[in-house]
């Protein structure tokens, strides 16, 4: 594949001109069906980066503090999609990340798949991911090397489960419907916290999980704890969540995690006006405030 | 749960600076209302996380009340802002997951307004009250 070819170039000229220590991108796990991501440092080992509809991670996950390791490879060059390339502008305005400490390898993407045990040579609208039916950034907002040509923008999965939708029927049905449908799914959660973990903007030293004087959250995986969970979890990335859809994709359980955190997207949309991750100037919208914000509810 | 004489319990999580000193005010001037609020009293609203309010439910309350400083009165300049944003986030948050809002109310109350209190106490008990009790969430305890 061409992109593929184009990405490998252009991460030979990065190693071998030592401008990056370390490309992080996409590769084959052993068997070569999977797609995991690699680490690499020697230019010799560009060839193991591919590109596919089936590079499904966000990879900045790895540039974040979470990962001190990686941090001690040296300056990194990072393969990323536009919805990743988001990530990196939250990270950004969240003072996490330096601009010029990081190399994006921007790459247009025309959609990945949902799950890539679903994947079967092509991306259809069963199998797409629910954050490429409403992608509006094909081509990264951010990024230093773009990767072959711009694709067109717009969706071009009409027909595929839209989240938007969704949401919109879930917001009609009375509350104790809704109620009934969110603890038939936090019942299944085993508090892995995998979605925090493969989550890049969920990112403290210390989660308030794990914290237990005094205990905020239940450590064991049944219903009062996993709502507390499930909540806070939500509420923390309210106006960050970049929809990069990776917390959903990582439950073993299948909470569908994109509902309630796009929701949060839409009510801060709605409110604040803030789209988060489509730039990396000002605050995040809830760490400021305005002197015009709604009261309608305050008595 | 339901036993006759049902009375619904509310946690009011309130401001040091304006509720705390308006609730105060209403013990002083001997005002009466309903007894089934139990008052937290902490620094400002924007020091109130919405655990609180979870943790609230895990207890066994039935109705949260958070109240603050009326805006621009914050004792720490923008306490209350914060919180004011926040809660519209997190209020839109609990009726997606199935919570009757009618659990949760917001209030500005001031250091002298003593008979809002008053009746914002009353009212909130019985918005509560017709709520019913929290059985839904007790359920959860293990």
């Amino acid at each position: 594949m061409d992109r593929e070819k184009k990405l490998r170039e252009k991460a030979r000229e990065l190693l071998e001109s030592k401008e990056v220590d370390l490309v992080i991108g996409y590769g084959w796990t052993r068997y070569g069906k999977r797609v995991a991501p690699v680490f690499i440092t020697r230019p010799e080992d560009v060839d193991r980066l591919i590109w596919n509809p089936m590079c499904v991670n966000n990879l900045t996950l790895y540039i974040t503090r979470k990962y001190p390791d990686v941090k001690a490879m040296g300056r990194p060059a990072v393969v990323v999609k536009g919805c990743d390339a988001k990530t990196v502008n939250v990270l950004i305005q969240e003072g996490q990340l330096k601009r010029e400490d990081v190399v994006l390898l921007g790459i247009p993407c025309e959609g990945v798949v949902y799950r890539q045990e679903l994947y079967d040579g092509e991306v259809t609208k069963e199998n797409v991911s629910p954050k490429c039916v409403v992608c509006d950034v094909k081509n990264p907002p951010l990024y230093d090397h773009l990767i072959g040509e711009k694709v067109e923008e717009g969706s071009g999965f009409e027909g595929a489960r839209n989240i938007y939708q969704e949401i919109e029927e879930l917001d009609k049905k009375p509350e104790g419907e809704r109620w009934a449908f969110w603890m038939e799914h936090f019942e299944r959660c085993i508090r892995c916290y995998a979605c925090r973990q493969i989550c890049p903007l969920c990112y403290c030293e210390r989660c308030i999980a794990e914290k237990n004087m005094p205990q905020w959250i239940d450590t064991s995986a049944h219903g009062r704890g996993n709502v507390a969970w499930n909540l806070k979890r939500a509420m923390d990335l309210a106006g960050r969540c970049v929809f990069c859809g990776e917390c959903e994709r990582a439950c073993p359980v299948n909470i569908p995690l994109n509902l309630i955190n796009q929701k949060l997207s839409m009510v801060v949309e709605e409110s604040f006006n803030h789209r988060p991750g489509y730039e990396s100037e000002g605050h995040p919208p809830l760490i400021v405030y305005s002197l015009e914000d709604r009261e309608d509810f305050i008595r | 749960m339901e036993e006759k004489g049902w009375e619904p319990r509310i946690v009011a999580f309130v401001c040091n600076w304006c509720t705390y000193a308006g609730a105060d005010l209403a013990g002083t001037s001997r005002l009466e209302y309903r007894p089934e609020v139990r008052i937290i009293k902490l620094p400002c609203t924007g020091r109130i996380d919405p655990l609180f309010i979870i943790k609230a439910f895990e207890k066994g309350a039935d109705g949260v009340l958070v109240s603050g400083c009326h805006p621009g009165d914050c004792h720490y300049t923008s306490g209350n802002y914060h919180a004011r944003r926040r809660w519209i986030v997190f209020r839109e948050l609990l009726k997606f997951a199935g919570i009757d809002l009618r659990r949760v109310h917001f209030s500005w109350v001031s250091a002298s307004e003593a008979l809002k209190w008053r009746d914002l106490i009353n009212e909130v008990i019985e918005t509560v009250r017709s709520a019913g009790p929290f059985e839904a969430y007790r359920r959860l305890n293990p």
